[in-house]
Formats: C-alpha cells, structure tokens, sequence
C-alpha cells in the first residue's frame, strides 16, 4: 500500500503557515488551535507541542488551553460529526431520546464517540441557538430541525447509503 | 506620610500601610484566615474561598482579591462565614483521597490543620476523589493527583517563580488535573525538579520522593560503609520538623542522630563548597585575565544547569565547568576514603542529605556515573531525614550536639553561606579579592552581595579589575537575564543563578513551611553559622590545601579537572515526541528532523520540505528488492538531538548529521539506500 | 486612506431609497438559523429561478442607476425574523404579505400569483391556532402585533450583507454624530439618561460603566462585543449577528467614541458560525467604506474590529474568562475588583457588552435618551428580547417594553401553553424558567408580575440573557433542576472550590432524589450547599448556578417532598421512580411483552393478564413500546 503523496506535508505546511499568519503570536493561540484542527481534524499531540515550540510556550500550558475548551478534540473524529443539541428548548422537546437513538444505531456510548471506521463522531453539545426548532441536530454544519427519532436514523441512513454509493 | 486610612477589623483599628490586600491587613489583626491559594509570593488566584469574609456593603468576599479601603468594616467570622468555609472544607475533604495515617505530609497538613481548626468532624457528601495513577517515574517529585485540591499554587510557582511550566490545569470542570502536558511523568517533561511546586503544596499531592528504604538497606547491610555529606541549608531548617524555629542552628545535633542511626561517617558539603569556591574563582579570573568567554555562570544549582540545558544551549560554554559540592563530595570521597578508611570502593555508600529535590536528579546524572558506580548514591531531602530520625524515636531536640568527621568535615564560613543567595559569590569575592590584589581582606561580610532582590547588580573592584557581577535567584528572573545576555543587552562578568526563591534554604527538600518569614530566618541562621566559625575564607581551609598537597596538585590542574569538573549538554524538553510527515508504515529508512526551536532558527523547516519532496518526487521508495511494495523512505519531525549548537541535526536510521544542508543530507541517504540496496532505474 | 463623511451617507441612504423604490416588488426570505435548518435556502433559490423563468428582472443587489421600465424583482435573504416555529418565512413588499412554511414547491405560483398578479395565497398564510383566522401581514399575526420590535427592528428586513441597505435605514449617522459633533462625556451621559442597563446578566448601568473606564487614563483602552451567548435556550444575540451585524459594529464604535478606545472585538460563539461570517463581511464592508479604520468620519480618531471565535465554553461569557480566552489562555474568571474598566483585555481599561446592549445603543444616539427611556419600568427602561421556547404554540424571538406580564408574553403573543403532543390546551401552564441556568422559575401566581430586572431578582429569578422557557404541567421540577445543574457542573471552570465541587455535589444529591434514594436531609443538605455556592463562588457563573434548583425547591416544595417521602414523581419523568404495573382489564395476554422484556420481569399464562415483578423491572419501557392495548401504566 503506497501512503497518500505528502499529505501528511501539506498537514504540516499548514501548520507552518497558520502560525505565521498568526504572527507566532501566543495570544492567538485559540485562533491557531482552531485552525490546525481544521487542517487536521484533531489536535495531534506531536503538534501541540511544535505549536508551543514555536510559540515558545510550555507545552502544558498549550495542552492546559486544548483540554479547556469543548471544541478542541485531542482525538481523531469521524468523516461526519453528529451534534445533537441539548440546549434547554432540545432538552424538553425529547433531545435525549435522539441521542440514544443514534447511540444504538451507531454503536456508540457517552464514552465512545467515534465509530471504529472512522465515519461518524457522535456528540451532545450545548445549545446551537436554533431553539425554535428544538430539538434540533447538525451533521458537519447542516442543521436538522424538529427531528424525531425516525428522521434521526433516516439522515444516518442516507449518509450511508451516499458513502456506499461513492464507493 | 499621608495616612492611607484604616480598616475595622472585628472591631479592631487597624491602619493601611501598603498591604497588598485585605488578607495581608487582617494578618496585622493577628488573624490567620485559612487559605490554600495565597502565597505573597504568587500572584493572587481567588480560588479556595476560605478567606472570604463578611465586608460592610460589599457582602461576602474572599479577602485575598480585596484592596483594603479606608472606613471599610470587615467581620472575619460571622456564622455565615463560618459555614461558608465548613461547607468549602468539606467539599475538599470528598473529593480528596484521605490517606492521611499514610500521607507523608501528615502533621504537615493545610487541610488536615484546617478541618482540624474548623471543627469539619463529618463529611457529608458523597466521596468523589478519582483514582488515577500516581507519578513516581521522576527521581526527584512524586505526584499523587488523587490528593490534589487544586488550589494551583504549584501551577502558579511552576510558570511565575521559574518561568518552565511544566505543569498546568488540564481539563475543566470537576475534570480538572494538575500536571504535565499529555499527561506524561515529571520525569519526561521539562520539569526542573527545583521542587518550588512541592514546597507550596498544602497538602500531600507533590512531595519529595523519598529514598530513606534505600539508606536503611545500606545503613543495615553489615558490608556496607554509609558515609553522609550534609549541605549547608539543611542545618538551619530540619530543625522544623521537630518544632524548632525556622534559622535555629540544629548542626550538631543532625550529627549526633545520623551516627546514632548508623552512619559511619558524617560529613559536611560545605568542606566542597570551599573547594568549589577554589576551583571556580580561579576558573573566572583565568577566563577574566585571558579575556576568555564571559560572563561565567554558577553551576552549582542543579535545577539551574538543567534549565539552562533545556532553553539556553548557546550559554552552556559560558557556565563553570565546576561541579557542583555535592558532586565535587561524591568524586573527592571515592577517591580517597576508601584507601584513608581501609575499605572496597564499592563498599562505600556515600548519602547525600539536601535541602533539594533536583539534587536527586543531579546524582543520578550519567556524567556522574563511572562503571555503573554513582558518585552519590543515594540523596536524602532534609524532610525526609527527618521522617527517618522521627521513625528511629530519637529525640533530636534532646540530643547533646557532636562535630563533623575530618577531614571532609571541616568548613570556613564561605562553605556555609552557599545555601542563601548571594552566597556563592561573596565565598568567590572572598578568595578572589586576595588572589588578585595579594592583600588581606579583613572585613569578610560583602553585604552588597546579599539581600532578596531577584536580580542584583553589583559593580566590584578588585585592585585594578572591575568585576561586574549578578545575583540572581528564581528562574524566572535568571530567563529575563539570560535573555537579556543573549540579545546581547547585558554584559557581566560573573553571575551567581540559584533557583529557589532565597537561595538552597527555599530549596523543594526542605521542611514545608507556613511561617510567612521562614526565608528571612534561615537565611540568617546561615549568616550566623558563618559567623560562629573560625575561618571565614574557603583558601584558609587547611584540609582544603591538604587535599590539593596529596591528591589534587594545583588548583585547575588534570587532576583536579578529572575529578572536580564536568560539561554539560543541550537537552530536550519533551519526550517521545514526533510529527509523521509521511506516514510511511513499514519504512527502510527514517529521516528525522529535528524541528526544535535551535534548528528551527537554523532552518530546519526549509531542510525538512526539500527532503519531503525530493524523496517523493525522485520516488525513492523504489528501492531494489523492495520496488513497488511500499513507501520505503519515512520523514519525521522530532523534537531535540540534545546537539542544539550544531544545529540543524537531522537522522538518517542511526547516522546523525551535525550543521545540515540539503546536499550533505542528500549524501547521506544516498549512502544509506546503497547499503540497504540500489534504486530501481537508478 | 479612504474616509467618508456624513453627506456621503446621505448620498448613498438617497439613491438607495430611490432605487428601491423603483423596484417592482421585493421578495424577501427569512435566512435566519432557524429557516435555513427549515430550507429556506432552497426557498430562495426556487424562488431565483422562479423569476428568471417568468422574463422579469432579478436583482439580488440594488445597482444605483436604474431606469427603465421593465418589471424588476429584488430578492434577498434577510436576518431572523424571529417566527422560526412558522418558518421558512417569506415577506412581499411593498404589501408586506407574509407566508409561511413556504416550501421551494410553492416559488413558481408566489411568482406568478403573488409577484405578477398582486394576488394573496391564502393557504401560505398564517393561520391562527385557537381562531383558525389567517392572517395576511406581519402585524397582523398576534405574535408580531403585541410585540415592540427596536432592537430587533431592521432584522428581518435589511439585508444582513449589504451595508448600503443598513445606511439606507439611517445606519452609521449614529456614530458619525458622536465621531463628529459629541464629546465622550455626552456619549456616556446620554447612554445614563437612557437608562439603557445590560442585556447580558447583571443588569448594570451601561453608561456608568462606560464613564468608569472614560475615566481611566490609558495609552489603549479596548471594547468588547460579548456573543458568547452560552445559555441554553437563547438567541437573540445570535440573531442580532446574524440579521442586523452593522448595527452591532455600530454600537461598538459608539462604545469605543464614549470611552476614547481604538480596538473592539467580537467574542461570537463558536456554535454560530453564519454569525462569525456575517460580522467579519459586515467589519471587513464597513473598513472598505472607510466607515472603519482610519480618520473615521474625519474625526482623526481610528477603530479597528477583530472577531474572535470562541472555543466551546459557557464561562467564556464572564467577562474575565472571556478576555482570558481571547488573550489564548484557559477561560477561567479571575477576581474582580479590578474590574476590566480598570484592568481588562491584556491589562488595558475596557468595556464589556454584550450585543443586544450595543444594538441598543446606536437607536438612543439616534432617537434620544428620553425616546428610549419611555419604554419599560421605572427601574428597567427599553425593551427586552427574549427567546420564547419550550411548550409554548409560538416558539421564537420577541421583543417587548420592560414591564410586560408573563401572561402577555406566554398567552397573547405565545398563542398558549402547548401538551407534549404540540396541541395548545388551556390549563397546561406549569411555570417559566426565565434567565436560563442563572435563572429561577416563575409560577402561575407569577403570571401577571410585570418582568423587569428587580421584580424578578425580588423573585428568585433573572433577567439573564432573556431564555424564556415556558414548561406545562408534564414537566417534572425535580428534572427540570437537574438539567439545569447538569449544565452548570459541566460548564463549571472548575476554578474555585464552591463552584467546581458544590454544583458536581448539589448534580450528585439532585440524582439521589431523582433515583429515589433521597429524604429530607436531601433536601436540606442540597439548600445548604446552594447558598454557599451563591454566596462564595468566584464568578457570576458560580453565584447563579444554584438559583434553578433554590427556587424550584422553593416554589414546587411539595413536588421535591414527593420524591423523596413518596418517591413519587407525579410527572413520570423519573424513570426510577415509575411504577410500571399492567392494567388487567386491557391486558388480553398476548404475551409480547414477557417475550421481550429484557430482565424477564413479566410473567403470566397466555390469553391471561400479565403481571410485572417489581424487583426486577429495570423500567426501561420496552413492554410499552410493544404492547398494542395500551395496558401498561406507569410511562
């Protein structure tokens, strides 16, 4: 199996240019954490400390800021991200529910996120600020509103299908 | 002076003079609010909540954060603040392991005192302490994080005192740990191991590892011989433990009880400390006369040399080559007790007692290992000697005091003042002010070199010389300076860098204090010592001249530089730490890059990209025997050869290339695919 | 550098008028979060291709000079309108006809019936639930009627990405009169004559903070936009971002003309990016007008906006956390004093607003401080948004003068408290939660209080930032305050002692009561704890996070003495609590149930009612979910 041309390079380069746009600035260190993860999809570790290298900041002060903030995942996440809002308006329109549906259905717990494919991460997060539609979900950034159950698994079911056909 | 006002305290007038808060004021009442996260020291944190008190028109606020105010009414113990602070303790207490029959800092205990002071007799919520792993991987600091309250003083003395932050919040929430990035050990991070996080935690999550199994296996091992040095700190603090005053002279009897223990021999560092005082003197002024690499730095302070490892490499040629006394002991000791004693050199056990967890690591140094034997074998902390005399039940504070054995036991003053900052060099000024005006120096006490301020300039002239010199002690203020000198901002000619705040004496080994001078007081104690000795200048040691007379020869001569003095090397801050740049799954050949920040500045980046591509674009993976398998050239990113000055040092498998350019990194891989096999087409 | 000055916005609010007027017929489309999520942009772009196929001209962006007579459309997405329970929504001007939950099915007969006839679509219309009368226009609907929309005003009606459209609507003449013809004393003592006090919690005076850091002398002195709007179930600042952005980076150069600053940033949310995007198109349209940057107004004096994006967390909307975290470190609250008015962003004076504060502010400059001040309390002056949610018919944004009644706001512009299947019922009303995880409830006895700042703090509650969850008489309080302090406890910074523990402790005794393990003592304890937290935590976060389970202890005692003397719990929220039984007169034995309840807890011979073992039933409610007759009781 041949590795993917240097996209382990670009990753890096990325890296590289993100903090010089940045200034090598640590005040940005949250705008840099947040675009590396971008590039990335996750904060790997070995990049955390080259980001305080260059910032010339104590790695455990950069991994202190990553582990703080909810959006930083030190672990790799699925192709899809499914966030279920439990927000207050989600939570008693039944947004728990949804959650153990999917949980179910993608074999996944309050501990376990992310599929062993590598295609789907599961998260609750806090409100998504679209409470008229409680209860609501988002798969990467398309916000689902007023979903059930049912719909729930049908939107899972579609990417599926959508990943089995590409294939 | 305009009066600053005064605050009603209880009912006490109490007038404002330049208090930093309210806290610092009530303290003036004569009242010790209970508090785990103020430190004068450290910046204010506010997190504990035990301080808070009852204000007129502002309501409940914790004390620490408040600014004192003329007219202010503050009510230190109202029954709302008092159940406030109960329900605060208690909320520790459940969330904290309660293994304090067995907790080393038993007795010693901020929150063990408070609960105790409070009356907190029932926990009532549900215990909520986690059980994670414990780190003792490190030689110098053990960290139980299951005890932790997370009142960040170690944090904060960590990032404010030494400028390293090698540990920090992790997580948030209940989630929230102490401790090194990627929850690596102590042992694996850039942690100094000056042990200023030990000295501050109020309860038992830092504390020194202790070795005392190790001494008393020694001590009861008939074929043994177990000889100690005790550093000068130790004397003027061990005496804590057994509930003497912090400074009080406990020398003698420290004496009495390691003999009583069962120690062959006991001796003193400071009789070392002379010796370095020689050796390093002569070092600066030959450097000074030949105008050779200036400034000299001190190289004494362990928790320095490693911290100036890990961030200054371009400054290593510039510290002492000297040893330190501990190690300087170590080496003069194995080399002439065992014939002075009439026993086998392995035989000899030689313990070191210090005020210091970072000297647990010192002697564990492999530039202080020959033939697998250590020079030290094994470092005592001051609390940890005490917990082993609390164990034998000797009364210390009974004990009739007896002298050092000679002659690594013998000490001038100078030897002693090392403890306390500014101590190094008044003992170097003390010689070198003879050795190069050739008069007497009568007057001992150089009082300009000593005091508490972080960094002290002193311009000195030594006959015709003008030597400038700086004191400085914490890391942080040595990092401004270091920077400073590497900007080439600031010229010295000698600088003295302690870690701890003080001097040895704040040293992470020491007894934990809650006395708020027990700086000041040791370090007089120290001043006092050396003013009770006879001889007060390190060149009138006549055990000193004899050494050199029977074993040493000259001052810097082969010999002495065998035994007395060491280099030292850049090293790494982080381990285990690499970028795969490739991803390459079963390579032939690896290519690490070292991106650290030396290289970095040499361009190790740019190396890095040109390797990346050339090796994909020439398609070296396809190697003969191996075409077309898979990727056969891997390129990673690393963090640090420890070779920071010959930078940028890239690895090809084992090869390291020093000073890297493209076209020598070209060579070498070539070299490398020749003797694996030859490129396909190639 | 480019400048502009005020006859250039005059010029342009004149020929953006003028060509609006020579538009034919102006469709636009609600693209707010909430429509989007409900299609709207499929809407909008139906709609696009509806027009093109009819031979009119279609413009998404009004160009300066047009003249001809050909029939033109303008079409174009706008902010939330704040129906989102109704939406998509879509809005005909100049008839100001709204449709709702338009489908991209309908675009072709909008065109043609609505754009090229002049003819209503009855069936887009919004029918009215209790009447079932359909209402044509905005102001029609009762949710919009009973409303005072200032703040909200443009949103829904300006084109979010178009500037000119915003100056069209007298934006930025704001703050070119305080740039130009306004000292900075003028500015904040105007702003305290409004009696204007902030959206975002406290409720402070906003023109006395301003004064406080006016005051302090410094080389650099910062404003701060706060969009971290972490309470779950609020979003009108979201919608403010969204809809109205110029009118928010006005506010903040008012803010920063008041006090002599040249920075501001935008603190948004990171859950909110068309908010992120909007405000950095809005900032980056702004500095190419010359509205931002240098010599602003020719004033000489400059202001610079950055946007940052937050990284997930609620205590980032305490103020010291937040300029913490846009300083790169953790969010975590330091003490206060200082206060940031002395000692803020990077150590620098600054000020602190939250966005629907400083939406306010540029409506006060340019109506006047006493305009604003007739609105609302003696003590509350202005309107207040709030985010209606939960079991209410019309879920959304509202806008309304201080001093409002519950029962306004949850019958007449709500449309009535709804059951958990959606249907509006006359008697469900339980309570409110009012100011989110800070806040406390209010009750029927409540109902007719008129809201303001000190009525409910007098009460037990906040106005917080303006989540306004309405809860019927389903809805178990015990639950209800658990998920509250689920939130708080895992928003906790985890700094201070009362907060980082008290809240995970008060979350562990709530369970215990939930799980039907607690007693009295429960209770008692959990009180204690609760104001100790209140009384000692650092933060505002801290102080306010036992205030949901203080006051539902407080106002549904008999609900909490219940649980734990009775364990019973009236709701059947708490799943161990349930008594699942079979009701024999229902139960035919058909014996599905025992076949798959999963710990075998239901036995019985067949054609024969069942019987559930108690000790063993893990009430997980599989038996009800299979049971075809409706004889399980207990869920």
């Amino acid at each position: 199996m041949k590795t993917e041309p240097n996209n382990n390079l670009r990753q890096f380069q990325q890296v590289l240019e993100i903090i010089e746009k940045n200034n090598h600035d640590k005040t940005h260190l949250i705008t840099i954490l947040q675009q590396v993860q971008d590039a990335y999809r996750y904060l790997p570790p070995q990049v955390l400390t080259y980001i305080a290298t260059m910032l010339k900041m104590p790695v455990a002060e950069v991994y202190g800021v990553a582990t703080f903030y909810a959006h930083f995942s030190l672990e790799a996440k699925g192709k899809y991200v499914i966030k279920v809002c439990d927000g207050t308006a989600c939570h008693v329109k039944g947004s728990s529910k949804l959650l153990d549906t999917l949980y179910s259905k993608l074999k996944l717990s309050e501990k376990k996120h992310t599929t062993d494919d590598m295609m789907f991460t599961l998260e609750a997060v806090s409100c998504l600020g679209a409470c008229g539609l409680a209860p609501v979900m988002v798969v990467n950034d398309k916000i689902y509103g007023e979903v059930n159950a049912k719909r729930c698994g049908e939107i899972v079911d579609n990417i599926i299908n959508a990943e089995l056909g590409e294939g | 002076m305009e009066t600053k006002g005064n605050v009603n305290i209880d009912g006490i007038i109490v007038p404002i003079d330049n208090e930093k808060n309210l806290l610092e004021l009530i303290r003036k009442a004569d009242i010790e609010l209970p508090t785990f996260c103020y430190h004068s020291h450290l910046s204010i944190y506010g997190a504990c909540r035990l301080c808070v008190s009852d204000i007129e028109g502002m309501g409940i606020q914790a004390t620490c954060s408040i600014q004192p105010r003329d007219g202010m009414i503050v009510r230190t113990n109202t029954s709302e603040v008092r159940q406030i602070r109960k329900i605060n303790l208690e909320l520790i207490l459940a969330n904290h392991k309660i293994d304090c029959p067995s907790c080393s800092r038993s007795s010693n205990c901020k929150l063990q005192d408070l609960a105790r002071r409070l009356g907190v007799t029932k926990v009532r919520f549900k215990q909520t302490n986690s059980h994670l792993p414990i780190d003792d991987c490190s030689n110098s600091i053990i960290h139980d994080p299951n005890k932790c309250i997370l009142c960040g003083d170690c944090v904060r003395a960590c990032k404010e005192i030494q400028s390293v932050g090698a540990i920090d919040f992790v997580n948030r929430g209940s989630q929230t740990i102490v401790g090194p990035a990627f929850n690596k050990s102590l042992r694996d991070v850039e942690c100094v191991y000056c042990g200023q996080c030990v000295s501050v935690c109020p309860v038992g999550a830092l504390v020194p590892k202790p070795e005392t199994e190790e001494v008393w296996d020694a001590i009861h091992n008939p074929e043994k011989y177990v000889v100690a040095q005790i550093a000068p700190a130790v004397r003027v603090a061990l005496g804590e433990s057994f509930g003497i005053e912090a400074g009080v002279i406990t020398t003698g009897q420290i004496v009495t009880s390691l003999k009583r223990m069962g120690f062959n021999k006991v001796y003193d560092t400071s009789f070392t400390a002379d010796l370095t005082v020689l050796e390093e003197a002569s070092e600066f002024i030959s450097r000074k006369l030949k105008g050779e690499l200036l400034p000299q730095f001190t190289s004494c302070c362990p928790g320095w040399v490693k911290f100036a490892e890990q961030y200054y490499p371009e400054l290593l040629p510039n510290l002492s080559t000297c040893k330190s006394p501990q190690q300087m002991f170590g080496s003069v000791a194995r080399e002439i007790l065992p014939k002075m004693l009439g026993i086998k050199p392995e035989n000899l056990v030689i313990v070191s007692i210090m005020p210091c967890t970072a000297k647990k690591f010192e002697a564990k140094r492999e530039e202080f290992i020959h033939n697998g034997l250590a020079d030290v074998d094994h470092v005592l902390s001051t609390e940890g000697l005490a917990r082993m005399i609390q164990e034998t039940g000797i009364q210390f504070n009974k004990l009739k005091p007896e002298s050092f054995d000679l002659p690594l036991g013998f000490k001038t003053g100078a030897g002693v003042i090392f403890g306390n900052t500014g101590g190094v060099s008044e003992a170097v000024l003390r010689y070198a002010y003879e050795k190069i005006t050739g008069e007497t120096l009568i007057d001992t006490d150089i009082k300009i070199v000593r005091g508490m301020e972080g960094i002290r300039d002193v311009n000195i002239k030594l006959g015709d010389l003008n030597i400038k010199l700086a004191i400085v002690h914490t890391l942080s203020n040595a990092r401004k300076l270091c920077d400073k000198i590497v900007a080439g901002e600031a010229n010295y000619d000698l600088i003295e860098v302690m870690a701890c705040p003080g001097g040895c004496i704040a040293g992470g080994g020491q007894p934990v204090s809650f006395d708020t001078d027990f700086r000041m007081k040791r370090m007089q104690g120290l001043y006092n010592t050396d003013k009770q000795l006879e001889l007060h200048k390190s060149q009138d040691n006549p055990y000193i001249k004899e050494l050199y007379k029977t074993t040493l020869g000259e001052i810097g001569s082969p010999k002495a530089h065998e035994l007395l003095h060491t280099h030292y090397h850049g090293r790494k801050r982080i381990t285990d730490q690499v970028i795969n740049i490739r991803n390459t799954v079963h390579p032939k050949i690896e290519i690490y890059v070292c991106l650290g920040t030396n290289c970095y500045i040499r361009g190790a980046h740019e190396l890095m990209k040109q390797l990346t591509q050339y090796v994909t674009e020439n398609k070296l993976e396809d190697i003969i025997g191996f075409e077309g398998q898979e990727d056969m050239v891997d390129v990673k990113g690393t963090f640090c050869f420890e070779r920071c000055e010959k930078g940028p040092v890239l690895r090809v498998n084992e090869h390291i290339l020093e000073h890297a350019t493209f076209e020598k990194a070209k060579a070498l891989l070539y070299k490398e695919i020749q003797r694996i096999g030859l490129l396909v087409n190639k | 550098m480019k400048t502009i000055t005020k006859a250039t916005l005059e010029l342009i609010r004149e020929h953006y008028n003028k060509s609006i007027k020579s538009v034919h017929k102006r469709i636009i489309v609600c693209a707010g979060t909430g429509c989007i999520a409900n299609g709207s942009m499929l809407v909008y772009e139906a709609l696009e291709k509806a027009i093109k196929a009819t031979g009119m001209e279609l413009f998404v962006e009004l160009e300066l000079d047009v003249h001809d007579d050909k029939k033109k459309v303008h079409l174009n997405g706008s902010g939330c309108q704040g129906f989102c329970a109704q939406g998509p929504l879509v809005n005909i001007l100049p008839e100001e006809t709204m449709y709702v939950k338009v489908k991209p099915e309908d675009a072709l007969e909008i065109i043609e019936r609505s754009i090229l006839k002049d003819e209503v679509i009855e069936r887009l219309l919004y029918v009215n639930p209790v009447t079932g009368e359909r209402s044509r226009g905005q102001l029609d609907i009762p949710f919009y009627k009973l409303q005072n929309r200032l703040v909200l005003g443009e949103c829904g009606h300006v084109d979010p990405e178009n500037i000119r459209e915003y100056i069209a609507h007298n934006g930025y003449f704001a703050a070119e009169k305080v740039f130009n013809h306004m000292t900075d004393v003028d500015v904040c003592d105007t702003l305290v004559d409004s009696g204007l006090r902030g959206r975002g919690g406290g409720g402070f005076s906003t023109g006395k903070k301003w004064h406080l850091t006016r005051v302090e002398k410094s080389d650099k002195k910062y404003v701060i936009c706060n969009g971290d709007e972490g309470d779950p179930g609020a979003f009108m600042d979201r919608s403010l971002m969204e809809g109205n952005p110029h009118r928010v980076i006005e506010g903040i150069m008012i803010a920063a003309r008041a006090i002599n600053a040249n920075e501001g940033y935008v603190y948004v949310r990171l859950e909110y990016p068309l908010a992120v995007k909007r405000m950095r198109k809005a900032i980056e349209d702004a500095m190419d007008a010359g509205i931002l940057g240098e010599n602003i107004f020719g004033s000489g004096k400059s202001m610079h906006i950055s946007v940052m994006e937050g990284a997930g967390a609620f205590v980032c909307g305490e103020e010291t956390a937040l300029m913490a975290s846009i300083e790169g470190k953790r969010g975590m609250p330091m003490p206060k004093p200082p206060f940031p008015a002395q000692k803020g962003l990077f150590g620098k004076p600054t000020v602190i607003n939250n966005v629907e504060t400083l939406a306010a502010v540029p409506l006060i400059i340019r109506n006047g401080a006493s305009w604003f001040n007739q609105y609302g309390t003696s003590t509350s002056k202005g309107t207040k948004t709030f985010a209606l949610t939960g079991h209410v018919a019309n879920t959304g944004l509202i806008e309304v003068p201080f001093g409002t009644t519950l029962r306004e706001i949850v019958y007449n512009i709500g449309g009535g408290v709804t059951d958990n299947d959606g249907k509006v019922t006359g008697d469900g009303f339980k309570a409110v939660q009012i100011g989110g995880p800070s806040g406390g409830c209010l009750t029927e006895t409540d109902i007719d209080l008129p809201l303001d700042y000190d009525n409910l703090i007098a009460k037990g509650a906040m106005v917080g930032s303006g989540g306004l969850v309405v809860m019927n008489t389903q809805t178990c309080m015990v639950q209800i305050a658990r998920f509250f302090m689920n939130f708080t406890q895992n928003e906790s910074c985890g700094k201070c002692v009362p907060c980082r523990e008290g809240t995970k402790q008060m979350l562990s005794l709530l369970d215990e009561i939930i799980e039907g393990n607690g007693t009295i003592e429960t209770i008692e304890l959990l009180q204690e704890v609760g104001k100790c937290v209140k009384k000692a935590s650092l933060c505002g976060l801290g102080k306010t996070a036992p205030s949901p389970v203080l006051s539902t202890i407080e106002k549904f005692n008999d609900e909490y003495l219940q649980h734990v003397l009775k364990k019973r719990c009236a709701t059947n929220n708490c799943k161990s609590l349930r008594n699942v039984t079979i009701d024999i007169e229902k139960c035919i034995g058909c014996t599905s149930c025992a076949r798959k309840c999963p710990v075998g807890a239901i036995s019985g011979e067949k054609k024969q009612p069942h019987v559930i073992n108690s000790d063993l039933c893990t009430k997980c409610g599989v038996c009800n979910s299979v049971c075809k007759f409706n004889a399980i009781l207990g869920f």
